[in-house]
């Protein structure tokens, strides 16, 4: 691990090196040596299997935030690579023909954060939200509880604990209305 | 680097060749809440896309604005038919975290229910294999017997389905007294049922058919698409997460990694089966190396006003249907950053399945979806 990490640093300037367990190890790198970094990993250093690729929003610092896991079946050790993108103009190059499976998760991201993957198919497509209107969902800025308070009401509720009273007035209401009156202005007198 | 698929051919539509049919999300063979669009030529699927979002409740957005604790009701719907993996690893990534070790005598129990859940799981997997090939009988047997494990969880943990029973820290309540016999009669008819099993399914001219040589993985489609769990192991990969990177206390414990050598359909079902049989002997084996007394649960401070310091990780588990992970950032609030889930399902139901499903039949799409255990609230979390 160690010596990986050392090839990685004169390579491709791998900075944050921090190794959260004895075979698991998080690295950050520029954006435009990520894909040469993945693909190093991938064919040179076993790293076959893309367990995660997934985002954040760092809106505070401005940046988005990419996680691209990797793990090496043979010798079991992880990799996960970092680097941060702009939040103004979020591109970045896709790995699709790397991985068949990244495809999804570009689409994904594409559509929960915003990062756009030029040359990645079916990544304009909706993945679980078709007819979104609003800013991506996953963004900080998204406001979830003004967007459901705009978006669903809440259905009328039942007042009265009553089981008959309650079908009365969904079946009949005049008559219901006709009888509660009449109920109240008895109970007054 | 040429691609692994080739997906730029257009169908003409109005030729009069094609007929495109929706599925789901509301079918009976369809697992869960997903829908699919076939494109087939005759009876031969040209071209299969997957639909979710049917279940999208945007688990990964709610756990971003409540507090650790309250992330423990939202994680275990992420699966319902396993939801004990996703707790175990929720809380594994908030002690790891937080620096929190736990008792030795949780470790074992949490184990215990981990293989429950996994045992439920795969029964009931089995059950619906054989559903989608139209041996209904099994379903309902295989239900019916996961209905006895859901009595044994409500003894244990006061939940059938959704458990909450690993907390951080370790178990909620200890085991209750005399509930090692009673869940010993249940493997052993759960023993019985996979008997039964082997003579209506396994040897049963009609699967062994229908079954054999389907949807059959390559070994050199594991790594571009990610597979694993037993689908992986169905075609001949030797990786599971208890053995390569042992957690809580399966190092301790003897077992072998069950694989496969076809990757169709029919080993893919066969190797369930053995997952059930190595369960039942976890089980047991559990229950006889387990420390008999000690705490089952550590200090942690107010869970109302629980700050973690500032730190990521990932960590990961195998649940019945393959390698599930949680990717956890913290900030040094009250409140997690961010919380990624990785299920099986993910990668499985989505670029897997539609590139199986080209020249399969429209009959056989079902029994392929069903052997990929597809899970569609992984996917849309």
């Amino acid at each position: 691990m160690k010596e990986l990490i050392e090839r990685l640093r004169s390579k491709f300037n791998a900075k944050n090196v921090k190794e959260q367990r004895k075979n698991f190890v998080f690295i950050t790198v520029a954006k435009k040596d990520l894909e040469g970094c993945v693909l190093y990993l991938k064919e040179f250093e076993g790293y076959g299997h893309l367990t995660l690729l997934t985002a954040l929003d760092w809106i505070e610092k401005d940046q988005f935030e990419l996680v691209y896991h990797l793990h090496n079946y043979s010798n079991k050790t992880d990799v996960s690579v970092k680097t941060f993108i702009d939040r103004k103009n979020p591109t970045m190059v896709s790995i699709n023909n790397l991985w068949a499976g990244a495809r999804v998760y570009e689409r994904e991201i594409k559509e929960l954060f915003g990062i756009d993957f030029p040359g990645c198919p079916r990544v304009n497509d909706p993945f679980a939200l078709e007819g979104w209107q609003e800013i991506p969902p996953m963004r900080k800025d998204f406001d979830t509880k003004k967007y459901s308070e705009e978006t669903y009401f809440p259905r009328p509720g039942r007042y009265t604990k009553d089981n008959v009273a309650q079908m009365e007035e969904q079946l009949y209401p005049v008559e219901a209305e006709v009888k509660n009156g009449i109920a109240k202005t008895v109970r007054k007198k | 680097m040429k691609p692994i698929w080739n997906d730029t051919q257009e169908y003409d539509l109005k030729s009069g060749k094609y007929v495109k049919i929706w599925q789901g999300p509301q079918h009976p063979g369809i697992t869960g809440n997903m829908s699919i669009e076939l494109l087939l030529e005759g009876d031969e699927i040209k071209l299969l896309k997957t639909h979710v979002g049917y279940l999208h409740r945007g688990f990964e957005k709610l756990m971003e604005r409540r507090k650790f604790i309250n992330c423990f009701p939202i994680v275990c719907r992420i699966c319902v038919p396993e939801p004990d993996t996703n707790e175990y690893l929720f809380a594994t990534a908030v002690e790891e975290l937080s620096g929190i070790e736990i008792p030795e005598r949780a470790k074992w129990i949490r184990a215990l229910n981990l293989e429950m859940a996994r045992l439920g799981a795969t029964v009931m997997g089995l059950g619906g294999q054989a559903g989608s090939f139209g041996l209904g009988t099994i379903g309902q047997w295989a239900v019916a017997h996961r209905d006895f494990l859901l009595d044994s969880f409500e003894e244990l943990t006061g939940g059938r389905i959704y458990h909450m029973y690993i907390v951080p820290g370790g178990v909620r309540y200890e085991i209750p007294e005399g509930f090692e016999g009673r869940l010993e009669k249940t493997l052993v008819k759960i023993e019985k049922l996979l008997s039964d099993i082997d003579k209506v399914m396994f040897h049963n001219a009609v699967f062994k058919s229908r079954s054999k040589g389907l949807a059959r993985i390559p070994k050199d489609w594991i790594e571009p698409f990610g597979i694993n769990g037993t689908t992986a192991r169905a075609s001949g990969v030797s990786y599971d997460v208890r053995k390569d990177h042992p957690y809580l206390i399966y190092d301790q414990l003897d077992f072998d990694v069950i694989t496969g050598t076809e990757g169709d359909v029919y080993a893919r079902t066969e190797l369930r089966r053995e997952e059930c049989l190595l369960s039942i002997n976890l089980i047991r084996q559990i229950l006889a190396k387990m420390p008999k007394s000690g705490p089952v649960r550590t200090f942690i401070p107010d869970i109302m006003h629980w700050k973690i310091p500032a730190g990521e990780t990932y960590v990961r588990a195998e649940s019945g249907r393959g390698e599930y992970g949680y990717y956890m950032v913290t900030d040094g609030s009250e409140y997690p950053q961010r919380v990624h889930v990785k299920g099986p399902s993910y990668t499985h139901a989505m670029s897997l399945l539609e590139k199986l499903a080209e020249g399969n039949t429209n009959a056989d799409i079902f029994g392929i979806m069903v052997s990929l255990q597809t899970y569609p609230p992984e996917i849309e979390r």
